[in-house]
C-alpha cells in the first residue's frame, strides 16, 4: 500500500478508462462533453504507456505516448470543427437532437 | 518513499475526482475546467514518475491548446447554459447497458493489470532508460534515430488536422468586399485607363 509500484499507476489509468466510457455512455446533454470523455480514455492509455515505460525502463513507451499526443490533439481539433459546422447547420449539439442516421 | 506515495494518492485521487466531474457536472464549462484540473493533475504524476518532458508536453499542449480550444467552442457555441437533464425528458433505453459494460471493462483491467509485475532483468533492449542521461536528452537521442519516421508522420497528421479543420469550418460570406489579388495583378492598361478629349467648359462624363 506504501510501496507505490507499476500495479498502481495501472489502476488509475484503468480507473480514468472506466470514468471516460461511462461518461460516453452516461452522456444526455452534448456532444462536446463526449469528445472530453474520448480525451480521457487517450489521457488513461498515456499513463498505462508511460507507467509501463518507467518501470520496464525503456523509452519507446514515452514515444508512442507523444505519437498518441499528436493524434489525441488532431482529433480534439477535427472534431470541434465537426461539431461548430453542425450547430452552424442544425443550431443544437444535443445527444438527443443528433438522429439523423437513425441510429 | 512515504513522500512518494503521499504524492501520489494526492495527485491521483485529484485525477478520479476530476474525471468523475467532467463526466457528471452540470454546464458544460464546469465540464471543460475539471477537464483542465484532470490534465494538470496527472502531468504532475507524469513528472513525478520520472517522465519530465511528457509532463510538460501535457501541461502545455494539452492545457495549453487543447482544453483551451475547448473552452473556446463551448463559449462560441453559447451551449454553457444548457444544462444536463439525465433524469427529465425521454429515458435513454442504453444506460443500463452501459453501466454493465464500463463496470466490467474496468473490472478486466484492475484484474489483468492492477498486480502486474515484472520478472527480474526481463528487458534487453537497446533503448533502456539511461541514467546518465536527462529524459529530454534521451527521448531525442531515440526520437530523431530510431522513430525518425513516425515523428514525420505526426507532423503530417498534424498538417491534415489543421487543413481540413480550416476546410471543415471554413464559409462563404456573400455581401462582403475582398481583395481580390488575380484581379490586381492581371490589369493592364487597356482595361483600366481611358484617354478622353476634354473640351473646354464641358468637362468629362464619367459612367461607371
Amino acid at each position: 500500500m506504501i510501496e507505490i509500484g507499476l500495479g498502481h499507476y495501472l489502476s488509475l489509468g484503468a480507473i480514468i478508462f472506466f470514468l471516460g466510457v461511462i461518461g460516453i455512455f452516461l452522456n444526455r446533454k452534448n456532444v462536446i462533453v463526449i469528445l472530453m470523455s474520448i480525451e480521457l480514455i487517450l489521457l488513461a492509455v498515456n499513463i498505462n504507456l508511460i507507467s509501463f515505460s518507467i518501470f520496464s525502463g525503456d523509452i519507446v513507451g514515452q514515444i508512442f505516448t507523444m505519437l498518441i499526443l499528436t493524434v489525441a490533439a488532431a482529433e480534439a481539433a477535427i472534431g470541434l470543427a465537426i461539431i461548430v459546422i453542425y450547430y452552424r447547420n442544425r443550431g443544437s449539439i444535443r445527444v438527443e437532437d443528433i438522429h439523423g442516421m437513425k441510429g | 518513499m512515504i513522500v512518494h506515495s503521499i504524492f501520489f494518492y494526492f495527485f491521483s485521487v485529484i485525477a478520479i475526482f476530476s474525471s468523475l466531474m467532467v463526466i457528471t457536472s452540470r454546464s458544460t464549462i464546469n465540464s471543460v475546467f475539471f477537464l483542465i484540473l484532470d490534465f494538470i493533475s496527472v502531468g504532475c504524476l507524469f513528472i513525478m514518475v520520472g517522465a519530465e518532458f511528457l509532463g510538460m508536453i501535457l501541461l502545455i499542449v494539452y492545457v495549453g491548446a487543447v482544453a483551451v480550444l475547448f473552452l473556446f467552442v463551448v463559449m462560441m457555441l453559447n451551449v454553457a447554459e444548457q444544462k444536463q437533464s439525465w433524469f427529465i425528458g425521454k429515458k435513454s433505453t442504453h444506460i443500463p447497458t452501459g453501466l454493465i459494460v464500463s463496470v466490467l471493462i474496468l473490472l478486466e483491467l484492475l484484474v489483468v493489470v492492477g498486480g502486474w509485475k515484472y520478472k527480474e532483468d526481463v528487458m534487453s533492449s537497446s533503448t533502456l532508460i539511461l541514467s546518465n542521461v536527462s529524459n529530454t536528452h534521451q527521448l531525442g537521442l531515440v526520437m530523431y534515430t530510431d522513430y525518425i519516421l513516425y515523428f514525420q508522420l505526426a507532423g503530417v497528421v498534424l498538417l491534415l488536422a489543421m487543413i481540413g479543420a480550416i476546410l471543415l469550418t471554413f464559409r462563404e460570406r456573400v455581401g462582403v468586399k475582398k481583395q481580390s489579388y488575380i484581379n490586381q495583378i492581371s490589369r493592364n492598361p487597356s482595361s483600366s485607363i481611358e484617354l478622353v478629349e476634354a473640351k473646354s467648359n464641358q468637362g468629362v462624363r464619367v459612367d461607371d
